[in-house]
């Protein structure tokens, strides 16, 4: 009898959430007190209760959208993963090229700029409080004169950020629930999960590893890592990373054109990623706006965290044209512009006056030297695999090399070359099912580090 | 009654948007290719612009028409004393060993460094059995706002005090849980409004609320300097507790509590299971530009099926955020320190004395000041008038931008709010402006 009363108040705990609804708790007592009450009798027969069932719990139902998330954001699992691996092996000397986390100092250029600002802050003449939510004004105009001269990107469309991750999140609060969108497959997570955290997907279907309501285009070696978008549904949003995070492909100009008509046919917006877009070594674009036409369906988000290192700065931009317009011919930008003056506040002054440093003259030279070190790094991660007689992908344009490991499972890869090697990388699965049977090597990290790392390689895999 | 105001003044084409006039003024060109996307039918529900940068383009406006006049911002509430040197310093020196090999640091945590997190616990939460493990470093309490609000979803109905900070109703617009605004009251469908006036001592009357999930409670209150007592405050927590609603407590201003207010939600028993306060170093750091802020999400605060709350935001803060600036971070460690808190407090004494004297202006001048006492903001009545002409007069007047009380909701009608940041002798300045205006 009282294991019956039990299963029923659990379950009714467990479905709150679904069959109650919000609009339902209004009109009725708060369900804990009866349950409470009701449980209070189960006790008496019952072994002393856990203190999960007897814990106040709100009458506030759990936002559905995040329990439809499987499991944590890929590079916190990640990090758990090293970081238990190193308790387990406190004398290991465990490498890390798995989350792509910048290693090498900011050059001095910049980061003087960052502490004359912070102790300019300590002046009466220099103080300054609230900047403008879209950025300061001579940052915005250098990034716009650094990255888009002559492709009609201006001041006015650059909106600083603090970093591309934050811009992704906002972009879809712009976009809200009830749009479509599309990502590759592989992709970095954000896209897939901030939508999902948005509303506009429905559940996670176990048997293919997808949401459903996302489109996945497939990047193969197969189909050179660019989609064919005559098999893709429409979308309203298109996000598109290039040069790519994880496979380090980037789109050739043929392909972005079509990409760009694609679009126009369709009637969709293209969120471009272009956060790797210093790292491209051959004549690829380096922003979407350099297609012609891609104004009017495109907006470019991009980063200086893997240029000057600012990971832990935090700073970024998203650029969104004049000519980019909603169905109702109302202009995006604009709804971007409330977003960031609602939702956000500014990026810190100190980080901007670190950006204005980093497309300075000697900014840029700067930054090229620090790309150009995790180039170099790339370029001995790609070597050593190949070397090794494993097909390798990316590498040339950005600091990822795509590995395929075939008919394995990456996180068992992933594993594999943690225990045996004490090197941390990242499983493609983490990317979406297209990822699965690769394993992402980021090339940053100090030199000795990432050369003794393929010193492993090879001892793993001679 | 704000929209057709919106008409009168001159809009600016990129500030202001009144929606009757946005196909003719921005789709210039019939032939200008349009994609398929729909607009977001929650940012068509968005009356006007975001208040702060209204206000800040009428400033730039009329810094236009008098190019000689010196115009004082008692305004947008935007600190204007320097850092304390420790602070700045510890800032310039954290840049400084970015650019060494053995300074360097990439990615923090997304939840902040565990020296801040747990010097904000022990600095703010003493003794309220908060840890450092439940504090969420942020690059600010508007942002957290938002944040708050993808975590908690469209399907959450609010209640929010009335006038308010209008970050809270803005955002709940934005993320779908209001329905359109009632022409007239200008209040949005779908949000409970609190009203906080004179009468009611500025709490509301708990016992004609209707029940929302969230209540949002900004205390001392921004605009009108409230302080909400303890009692007032063991009502509040009973009430989510009888209603199982969520409070979020914006603390942003509890360092200017002079008379023994609560500082801090958790002050109150039972608050760590129905609360989650959020604070800023804005106004204790003078942080407006820097950016730096945190949220508190206790671990015994659960959704209605068990599953605590902590767990959800820890996933928004790694999927949407990624740390504030390492930077700012330090310089929020520096001002926790004991000669950096002393530094900060001296700032916030400083503001609260500038208070003082707008006080007693607005006394001498026979105007009822509320607030300036336990927050750096006072509210003044002006009765039977419409608080945008108010506004406008002293402005036209006296040079001086003030922020019209109707910005922060339909209770604000005839209220102006005047902040106390400011240098001292622009504060005196602007007082004696008023009373030369006023008398």
């Amino acid at each position: 009898m009282s294991a019956i009363l039990q299963n029923v108040s659990t379950s009714l705990s467990a479905s709150t959430s679904t069959f109650l609804g919000h609009n339902n708790l209004k009109a009725i007592k708060p369900s804990h007190v009866s349950m409470a009450g009701r449980m209070s009798a189960v006790v008496k027969c019952v072994a002393s209760p856990s203190a999960e069932k007897t814990a106040y719990k709100t009458n506030v139902a759990r936002n559905e959208n995040l329990a439809k998330l499987q499991a944590g954001y890929l590079f916190p699992e990640i990090a758990r993963r090293r970081n238990a691996h190193i308790a387990k092996n406190p004398d290991a000397k465990v490498i890390s090229l798995g989350i792509g986390d910048t290693t090498e100092p900011i050059p001095e250029v910049i980061t003087s700029a960052m502490s004359k600002r912070s102790e300019v802050l300590s002046t009466v003449a220099g103080y300054s409080g609230y900047g403008a939510e879209q950025g300061e004004q001579k940052l915005r105009a250098a990034i716009a004169s650094t990255y888009y001269e002559g492709l009609g990107i201006e001041e006015h469309d650059i909106f600083v950020s603090d970093g591309a991750k934050s811009d992704i999140s906002r972009l879809q609060v712009l976009f809200g629930s009830n749009v479509t969108m599309a990502v590759q497959d592989p992709s970095y997570p954000a896209y897939v999960d901030s939508s999902v955290i948005l509303g506009q997907t429905g559940l996670f279907q176990k048997d293919v590893e997808k949401y459903a309501n996302i489109e996945y285009m497939k990047c193969t070696t197969e189909n050179g890592f660019f989609p064919d978008l005559s098999t893709v549904r429409r979308t309203d949003i298109i996000f598109f990373c290039s040069p790519n995070n994880p496979t380090g492909s980037a789109a050739s100009r043929e392909q972005l054109t079509k990409l760009v008509q694609f679009a126009k046919e369709n009637g969709s917006i293209i969120v471009y990623d272009s956060a790797y877009a210093m790292y491209v070594s051959d004549d690829s674009p380096r922003s979407i706006f350099e297609i012609p036409g891609a104004k009017e369906v495109a907006l470019e988000v991009s980063s200086f965290s893997k240029y000057a290192g600012f990971t832990g700065v935090r700073l970024g931009w998203t650029a969104i044209p004049k000519e980019l317009h909603y169905s109702d011919g109302f202009p995006v930008a604009k709804d971007f512009n409330r977003i960031v003056c609602t939702c956000f506040n500014g990026a810190s002054n100190i980080a901007q006056a670190g950006g204005l440093a980093c497309v300075s003259p000697e900014g840029i030279t700067a930054m090229h030297e620090v790309v150009g070190f995790y180039k170099e790094n790339t370029a001995i991660i790609v070597d050593t695999f190949n070397s090794l007689g494993f097909k390798v992908y990316g590498g040339k344009n950005a600091p990822y090399v795509w590995v395929h490991f075939p008919g394995r499972s990456s996180w068992d890869v992933f594993s594999e070359i943690l225990e045996k090697t004490h090197v941390v990388t990242t499983p493609g699965s983490g990317f979406g099912p297209g990822g699965e049977g690769f394993v992402r090597v980021s090339a940053f990290g100090h030199r000795e580090n990432v050369i003794e790392a393929c010193r492993r390689f090879k001892e793993l895999y001679k | 009654m704000y929209t057709s105001f919106a008409f009168s003044f001159m809009p600016y084409k990129t500030i202001l948007s009144p929606r009757a006039s946005i196909t003719t003024q921005d789709n210039k060109n019939a032939k200008d290719y349009r994609t398929k996307v729909s607009r977001n039918p929650t940012l068509e529900k968005l009356q006007y612009n975001y208040l702060f940068p209204e206000i800040s383009e009428r400033e730039a406006q009329h810094a236009k028409k008098y190019p000689n006049a010196k115009i004082i911002s008692l305004g947008i509430g935007d600190t204007t004393e320097p850092l304390p040197d420790v602070v700045a310093s510890s800032m310039a020196n954290y840049a400084y060993s970015l650019s060494t090999r053995t300074g360097y640091r990439g990615y923090g945590a997304e939840q902040g460094s565990k020296d801040l997190r747990e010097a904000i616990a022990e600095t703010f939460y003493k003794d309220m059995g908060i840890q450092g493990a439940e504090v969420f470093v942020s690059d600010g309490a508007q942002c957290d706002i938002s944040r708050l609000q993808m975590l908690f979803g469209s399907n959450m109905s609010i209640a929010v005090q009335d006038p308010i900070f209008p970050a809270y109703i803005d955002s709940s617009v934005i993320i779908g849980q209001t329905g359109d605004v009632e022409q007239g009251s200008g209040r949005y469908q779908n949000i409970e409004y609190m009203r906080c006036d004179p009468h009611n001592n500025f709490f509301p009357n708990l016992s004609k609320t209707a029940r929302t999930d969230i209540i949002f409670f900004c205390s001392p209150n921004n605009p009108t300097g409230h302080a909400a007592s303890w009692e007032q405050l063991e009502q509040l927590v009973k009430l989510a507790q009888e209603n199982g609603s969520i409070i979020v407590y914006d603390s942003a201003y509890a360092v200017y509590i002079t008379d023994g207010s609560p500082r801090s939600i958790y002050e109150i028993p039972g608050a760590k299971k129905v609360a989650i306060e959020v604070s800023s170093f804005s106004k204790i750091a003078g942080f407006t530009g820097v950016r730096l802020g945190w949220t508190v999400v206790p671990k015994e605060l659960l959704y209605s099926n068990g599953f605590p709350v902590i767990n959800d935001f820890n996933r928004i803060i790694c999927t949407c955020f990624n740390g504030a600036s390492r930077i700012a971070q330090a310089g929020g460690l520096a001002s926790l320190s004991s000669e950096g808190f002393k530094a900060v407090m001296s700032l916030v004494d400083y503001y609260k004395s500038n208070a003082e004297i707008l006080l007693e202006t607005f006394e001498s001048l026979g105007l009822k000041a509320y607030g300036g006492v336990n927050a750096p903001y006072l509210w003044v009545h002006f009765p039977g008038s419409n608080s945008w002409d108010v506004f406008n007069e002293i402005l036209e007047k006296t040079h001086i931008i003030t922020v019209p009380g109707s910005g922060f909701g339909p209770a604000g009608k005839e209220y102006i709010r005047v902040t106390a940041f400011g240098h001292r002798e622009n504060i005196l300045e602007a007082a004696d402006r008023l009373r030369s205006l006023l008398l």
